[in-house]
């Protein structure tokens, strides 16, 4: 992946640029908001990771004016105020998320890869979804493992259709409880990995490979390979 | 304004002693006045018949009785309708000449003076003050004068001043209201701006209407005073911030560096990373728990206020929490039919029922229950929480709303102390109340919400 970082604090800058180097990444840095506005003009990327105050162009200003001009690149607005109104005027901007700090890297890269996977499959309508032999119908709405059907709650089968999404990507459980429950606000709770535990009982329990893997410090993936 | 309460106002009470205190001293100024006018009258009218009678008796010593017949017949003919009166009668009392009928039934008077009522021709009655004038032992002669002229005065000023008081006492009312609903009015925009404040919007302030008078004074005074304030939750707001930054950062950055030190093979020291971070997280957890009330108490979290289905919210929270329950062999029901609608933030909202959620299980015993329910009342929402746990201790129900505050049976648990003081300014956000409760088996927490009406600012 390229990326651009619109970043002005140089601690925050360095640890994103590392981070993502460390994961293999192209990532390019811009420490104000003019600069940024015209390295994202001017240079392709798959997605572009904005800071909300920036001196020169803030970050909604920015994420306007690439809207106004059709760069539909995914954004993500990082901000230090991290609150809701904050979020919703976020997004209002034409930003794709919004995360606050501070942040766990791995909540970042996350939502990262799961923005530039996003933006690329957007244009294909899947009716199904498979990982290894798991098998989703989304308009039948029936999962299976192999020949065996597995009976799953609405919910549980709106958790996995997410997991599969990002197949491969770790999900938080931030954005498990965004997507899949439509609550914003960080659990502070261990509830999500109760969900977890008894999707993993219905899908992984009787079968030998393991495709539900818990990410440890980070949330969840589901993968064929572990 | 209500006239009841425009009676009880100060300004009101003030007018209304001032009018007393006014009518008293009114009342005694004309009583004086009446008192000293009749004086000066009656001694007008003593002097007259003094004059008189002295004239009358030279006259008769000049020219005897006839004399003094034809000068007392000349008089009442002079003015027949006059205030004089003249009767001389003999010694068995019996009128011989003079402008009354008859010899008269007196009242006499301590200092020489009779006085008698007499009967006028168009059948008045009117009080004469006279003086008996003996000329000669055979002769008696009344001379007096109708004091018609003090009775009509009087009257005049018994009239003026029933009149004057009555109309001065409904000035005075009159007054009084007007000046008290003057009052009033501007007490009304003061508590209509205060309570405005106190609901969270500390940029109103008190109006001044530019005459300088106590009001305005005071006006400006509290204005100057939420300057203050304002500059001051400004202050905290922005060391909150820092908070937020200086002390979350750090955190944050020690935390992917522990992150950065995992080996990728399970080990001892991998464990002890393991238990570094989730330590670090729970410190975050706290931070951003502490922040958010902060945040949600100061008014400067600005709420996305519509009309949320709390009854689905509370369905949603219920899925969610029902496989927590299932695995801790707690039964959990759940009762909010329909689409009970209050306005506020659908997150907060969700977050505070998570929170209750949560403790109920928490606390709960395996195998015990907890249940959730939403109901309307004649004037509220109440959403409650009812679970089977150990409950709280009456005089402790305060006290579990306060930050960090953990009864010492549930020190065990994992959490920080902050989920119902979350809860709490969740609910104050929303114009809600937050109410402990205990029963048999447990405790009930319910939250409730005035029906209908808009809440928060």
């Amino acid at each position: 992946m390229r990326l651009l970082l619109i970043e002005d604090d140089n601690s925050v800058a360095d640890f994103i640029v590392r981070g993502f180097k460390e994961a293999g990444h192209t990532i390019d840095h811009a420490d104000n908001g003019k600069d940024g506005l015209f390295m994202a003009t001017t240079e392709s990327y798959d997605a572009l990771i904005i800071d909300r105050m920036l001196p020169g162009v803030d970050g909604l200003s920015i994420t306007r004016t690439l809207r106004a001009s059709d760069d539909n690149t995914p954004v993500l607005i990082l901000s230090a105020l991290g609150q809701v109104d904050d979020r919703v005027k976020g997004l209002q901007a034409g930003g794709d998320d919004y995360l606050v700090k501070p942040f766990a890297f791995s909540e970042l890269e996350a939502r990262i890869e799961a923005l530039s996977r996003r933006s690329q499959g957007k244009t294909e309508t899947e009716t199904t979804l498979s990982i290894a032999d798991l098998h989703m119908d989304l308009l039948s709405r029936e999962v299976w493992r192999g020949e065996q059907v597995i009976v799953l709650q609405p919910r549980d089968f709106q958790l996995l259709e997410y997991l599969l999404r990002h197949k491969g990507q770790v999900v938080t459980r931030t954005m498990l409880l965004e997507n899949v429950w439509d609550y914003h606000f960080d659990p502070q709770t261990n509830v999500i990995d109760v969900h977890i535990s008894r999707l993993r009982a219905k899908i992984d329990k009787e079968f030998d490979t393991q495709l539900i893997h818990t990410v440890r410090g980070a949330g969840y993936k589901i993968d064929a390979t572990g | 304004m209500r006239l009841a309460d425009q009676l009880r106002t100060t300004t009101f009470l003030m007018t209304l002693r001032y009018m007393v205190l006014f009518f008293v001293s009114v009342t005694i100024l004309f009583v004086f006045i009446s008192w000293s006018a009749t004086g000066y009258f009656e001694q007008e009218i003593d002097a007259t018949i003094e004059a008189e009678v002295a004239g009358l008796s030279e006259q008769f010593i000049q020219r005897g009785p006839q004399g003094l017949a034809s000068i007392i017949t000349t008089r009442i003919n002079a003015s027949p309708d006059g205030d004089a009166v003249y009767l001389i009668a003999d010694a068995d009392l019996k009128p011989l000449l003079g402008n009354i009928s008859e010899w008269p039934v007196l009242i006499a008077d301590t200092d020489g003076w009779v006085s008698f009522e007499h009967t006028e021709t168009n059948g008045g009655s009117v009080t004469v003050r006279a003086q008996i004038f003996v000329p000669q032992p055979d002769l008696r002669l009344i001379v007096g004068r109708k004091v018609r002229a003090l009775e009509q005065l009087t009257r005049l000023f018994d009239r003026t001043l029933f009149w004057g008081l009555t109309i001065t006492l409904a000035l005075a009312l009159i007054g009084g209201l007007m000046m008290s609903n003057n009052v009033l009015r501007r007490v009304a925009q003061f508590n209509s701006t205060s309570r405005r404040i106190m609901d969270g919007d500390l940029t109103q302030r008190m109006v001044t209407t530019g005459t300088g008078d106590e009001f305005d004074e005071l006006a400006k005074n509290l204005n100057t005073m939420m300057d203050q304030i304002e500059s001051l939750m400004n202050n905290i707001q922005h060391i909150s911030d820092n908070i937020a930054h200086d002390l979350r950062t750090p955190l944050t950055r020690l935390r992917n560096r522990l992150e950065d030190l995992r080996p990728d093979s399970e080990c001892t020291e991998s464990e002890e990373i393991d238990a570094c971070i989730e330590d670090a997280e729970g410190l975050l957890a706290t931070f951003a728990s502490l922040l958010s009330i902060a945040r949600i108490e100061s008014g400067t979290y600005e709420t996305a206020l519509n009309s949320v289905s709390l009854a689905q919210c509370v369905r949603d929270a219920y899925e969610l929490y029902k496989a927590l329950a299932d695995e801790k062999s707690i039964s959990l029901s759940c009762d909010a039919p329909g689409k009970i609608e209050v306005r506020g933030d659908r997150n907060l909202l969700f977050q505070a029922i998570t929170n209750l959620l949560d403790n109920a299980i928490k606390y709960t015993p395996t195998g015990g229950t907890v249940s959730i329910s939403l109901h309307h009342e004649p004037d509220n929402v109440v959403l409650s929480v009812t679970d089977s746990g150990p409950g709280i201790p009456a005089d402790k129900r305060e006290q579990v709303l306060q930050r960090f505050f953990r009864l010492d049976e549930s020190r065990s648990e994992p959490g920080a102390g902050l989920g119902l003081s979350l809860v709490q300014a969740i609910a104050q956000r929303h114009g809600a109340r937050l109410e402990l409760d205990g029963h048999a088996t447990g405790l009930i927490v319910r939250l409730i919400f005035p029906a209908g009406t808009p809440t928060a600012g």
